[in-house]
């Protein structure tokens, strides 16, 4: 009798610690990133770090603007893509598809998730990189390596796709039929249905499809490194090459020990991702709340 | 009038009140329910008694928007006394509930889950009890050549009596059943009421039904609630033949439901 | 009329056109993996660790990036496992308020929003404060805290699912808290548990950002916690631009063998899942 209450106790115990180490380690992460970025913030202001255009760390030089800005390039450029494809190839999955083709798309999409982004990565690089280079660039008449924003862009859209596409087919389908029969049953064209009746009944869902598609493009770090160049200066055209805050730490491994201070810009950079997420996160919370009352079916 | 003394009180409320959210459910509620007899109690829907059933071992406790008030006494101990240790206190109340939730095992495991975590360990021990609380439940000859079967695989009715079975293998002292019935369909339903006829023989029973004939069948002892309110409780006979409150009678006459 | 007909063409084609790219891009992936690294393929691939370097194609395998990969992910994933077991039946009502919960909730998902490389860039100054720097632990660390809110989040969403008339089955039973939660429950939530398990397994094992520092590389088959080891990821990651097609030969034979695990992985739990759904109670 008392053993059970012992095991009760600890068991209880156990869960407990676990449950508080997961929520510290959320400001451990924070706390920590935030004590190793204070030697840069030290020297330079936080403006300097993030609107100098200047990144040469061997001469104490970390501005971080030529970076930031080629995240943005090539997190909106893949969204940019990816959004469109993505949204139109669920609504033919979830309601032209006949269900066999429906069948054999599902499993596909699974598979397209599970692959590791290095894979991307690599497949990237043989296929787009020289893509880019031997087609895309002379066409514009441009000199490129292929290493450039636009392949890492599309490679990221690439790796989006599965993401929302699965969660938005799943919750067009989750949409009540009796809604889009009524909308038909008014005289509606499928499409018209889709445009009025199931993207709005369905809003809250595309708006954390996207999110999280946004999560994971902003994020990649690998794939992006690959492909993208690695080149921290502000790009003169998609098709040359740039440089994402993710993969910049990716780069910078090895290098980052030796030259003072280094390190600590790296952790900035970390801390930017970090709090960007987190600052998502929580707009994704408020948003998603406002959305589900207003769209609610 | 019944004198007190007469009879032993198994479980008793005093000025139990329970709120979901804002929503008062139970208001001032004063029971009494003597030991070793069938006690229904009766209402129309919504009025309470799920609610009023699952406070008496304290299962509200697992909803997040709850708030009580009041005592309850199971052998003049108060439930909601902080010393009190709840899974013991829940040991002696098994529970048959409305639809039939089997755990998700072997209908073998069903029964022998309570038997081992109160102590019963050895194998032989096992197969002979979990056997025994069977044929209590009238399932055995239906189940002896599957028991380790999944017992999601068993019928809605064999379900319950399973439900049945591993309630006693416990050896509560009160079993509460809430519409234990409803789901059934009438001959698994008859099954279910010939064992609680059984059960009240060793058990406090207390069974929350719908349907006025199934209470004038079993019932040794009545409460009726309204809204919420205890509106009368008494022996079955008293409460069905000469009801003191209209609202009763207006019940047993089927104007209201 | 004919403007709405026109319409509904239109965006007919768009569509199709659509899932002819995104169903175009993964045959295009698949078949490189397959092309490439079929051809690369060779027995030597399997049985031998990798000989020399990125420059220095001297022939060899990938066998310690295998190992390495399975030495790093299984443990992380069975620590992710339990802790995250216990974080997601801790956050049912009974032990946590909701209003905590859903905080907790809420930190897990950005915790699993966190970029992989920030998780590896995080245990890599740990482990360097601590004094064991690069190393089998620390990638094992690493993998660990990015596969615990993926766990956790999906055993989370099935623990939730279980209805409360079963809890109340088995509270009425006198079961405690503790036992509820891992005799009753936990069954109950199988299938989910197991998805969110190998989901975790599958993340994991591709992932390279994480123990690229963490992990470091190495040509031999790491000996004991503390020595660097190759990954199957960080092969691909290091060798796919050499100029030594010997030596991008073991990126590409990198690259087929991860795939094909993570494919198994998601085929299992498919398996799995649907065996374990068999107690289930509806
Ligand atoms: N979880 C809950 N949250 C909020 N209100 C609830 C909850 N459960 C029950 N209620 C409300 O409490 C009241 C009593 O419910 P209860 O289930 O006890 O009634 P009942 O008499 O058992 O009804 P029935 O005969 O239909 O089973 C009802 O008005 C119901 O709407
Ligand atoms: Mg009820």
């Amino acid at each position: 009798m008392n053993k059970r209450k012992l095991r009760d106790f600890i068991g209880t115990k156990l869960m407990f610690t676990v449950t508080i180490f997961a929520s510290l380690l959320f400001f451990a992460i924070f706390l920590i990133l935030l004590y190793k970025s204070i030697f840069i913030l030290e020297t330079q202001s936080i403006a300097e770090l993030l609107f100098s255009s200047l990144w040469n760390p061997e001469k104490g030089e970390f501005g971080l603007y030529p970076i930031i800005i080629g995240t943005i390039l090539v997190t909106g450029i893949s969204l940019i893509i990816a959004i469109p494809i993505s949204l139109l190839s669920a609504v033919y999955i979830a309601e032209y598809a006949p269900g066999k083709i429906r069948r054999v798309i599902r499993p596909f999409l699974d598979v397209l998730a599970g692959v590791p982004s290095v894979v991307y990565g690599l497949c990237a690089f043989l296929f787009l990189v020289p893509l880019v280079k031997d087609v895309i660039a002379p066409w514009f008449g441009i000199e490129s390596t292929g290493l450039c924003i636009l392949t890492a862009s599309v490679t990221l859209a690439i790796m989006v796709f599965p993401i929302i596409i699965s969660l938005c087919v799943e919750s067009f389908s989750a949409i009540p039929i009796e809604l889009k029969e009524a909308s038909l049953s008014v005289g509606a064209t499928k499409w018209e249905t889709v445009k009025k009746v199931i993207f709005r009944a369905s809003a809250p869902s595309i708006i954390s499809a996207v999110l999280l598609g946004f999560g994971r493009a902003f994020g990649e770090t690998i794939a992006v490194n690959m492909v993208v160049g690695g080149i921290p200066r502000i790009p003169s055209s998609l098709l040359h090459p740039g440089q994402t805050l993710a993969s910049l730490i990716a780069s910078a491994y090895g290098e980052m020990m030796s030259v003072p201070l280094y390190e600590s810009a790296l952790m900035l950079v970390a801390l930017i991702l970090f709090v960007v997420v987190l600052l998502f996160n929580v707009l994704a919370v408020v948003v998603l709340r406002r959305a589900k009352r207003r769209w609610s079916y | 009038m019944i004198k007190k003394s007469d009879i032993h009180i198994h479980i008793e409320t005093k000025n139990l009140n329970v709120y979901y959210d804002n929503n008062y459910v139970l208001k001032n509620v004063n029971i009494e329910i003597p030991t070793k007899q069938l006690t229904a109690i009766i209402g129309p829907s919504g009025c309470g008694k799920t609610t009023l059933l699952k406070s008496f071992n304290r299962l509200l406790d697992l909803r997040d928007n709850i708030k009580t008030s009041g005592e309850i006494l199971v052998d003049g101990e108060n439930i909601f006394d902080s010393r009190v240790d709840v899974p013991d206190m829940r040991k002696k109340m098994g529970l048959l509930s409305q639809k039939p939730y089997p755990l998700p095992m072997s209908i073998y495991n069903n029964v022998a889950y309570g038997l081992r975590i109160h102590g019963k360990k050895n194998a032989k021990e096992l197969d002979s009890a979990v056997k025994h609380y069977l044929q209590e439940a009238g399932l055995w000859n239906e189940v002896k050549d599957r028991l380790h079967d999944p017992a999601s695989r068993l019928s809605v009715g064999q379900q319950q009596r399973l439900c049945l079975a591993r309630a006693i293998a416990v050896e509560p002292e009160v079993v509460l059943c809430d519409e234990p019935t409803s789901a059934l369909d009438p001959i698994a339903a008859q099954q279910i009421e010939k064992l609680l006829l059984k059960l009240k023989k060793e058990y406090t029973v207390v069974l929350v039904t719908h349907t006025l004939r199934q209470a004038k069948r079993l019932a040794d002892h009545v409460v009726f609630l309204y809204f919420g309110k205890v509106v009368e409780q008494g022996p079955a006979d008293e409460v069905f033949n000469n009801p003191k409150d209209p609202k009763t009678k207006a019940y047993i006459d089927g104007d209201i439901s | 009329m004919n403007r709405r007909i026109l319409e509904e063409k239109i965006f007919k084609i768009l569509m199709l056109a659509s899932v002819f790219i995104v169903m175009g891009s993964l045959v295009i992936i698949i078949g490189l993996v397959v092309f490439n690294g079929g051809s690369s393929l060779t027995i030597e691939m399997f049985t031998q660790t990798s000989g020399g370097g990125y420059y220095l194609g001297r022939g060899g395998g990938i066998l310690n990036a295998i190992l390495g990969s399975l030495f790093l992910a299984l443990p992380a994933t069975a620590l992710a496992c339990l802790i995250g077991l216990g974080i997601a039946l801790y956050l049912q009502r009974e032990f946590t308020h909701p209003r905590i919960s859903a905080f907790i909730r809420l930190s897990l998902d950005i915790l699993w929003g966190i970029p992989s490389i920030v998780y590896g860039i995080f245990c890599l100054m740990i482990m360097v404060f601590i004094g064991i720097g690069t190393s089998l632990l620390a990638g094992i660390i690493a993998l660990t805290l990015l596969e615990i809110p993926i766990i956790t989040r999906y055993m989370d969403e099935s623990i939730k699912m279980v209805s409360i008339e079963l809890k109340e089955g088995a509270y009425s039973l006198g079961s405690t808290k503790f036992e509820t939660a891992v005799k009753v429950v936990r069954r109950q939530a199988l299938p989910g548990i197991i998805a969110g398990v190998l989901l975790g397994l599958g993340r994991g094992i591709g992932d390279a950002a994480s123990i690229l520092f963490t992990a470091g590389f190495s040509d031999r088959i790491p000996g004991s916690l503390f020595d660097s080891t190759a990954a199957l990821p960080t092969m691909i990651y290091h060798l796919y631009a050499s100029p030594y097609p010997l030596v991008r030969q073991r990126a590409y034979a990198a690259a087929f063998i991860l795939v094909v695990i993570v494919l198994s992985i998601s085929i299992v739990s498919r398996a799995l899942s649907k065996r374990y759904t068999k107690f289930v109670i509806r």
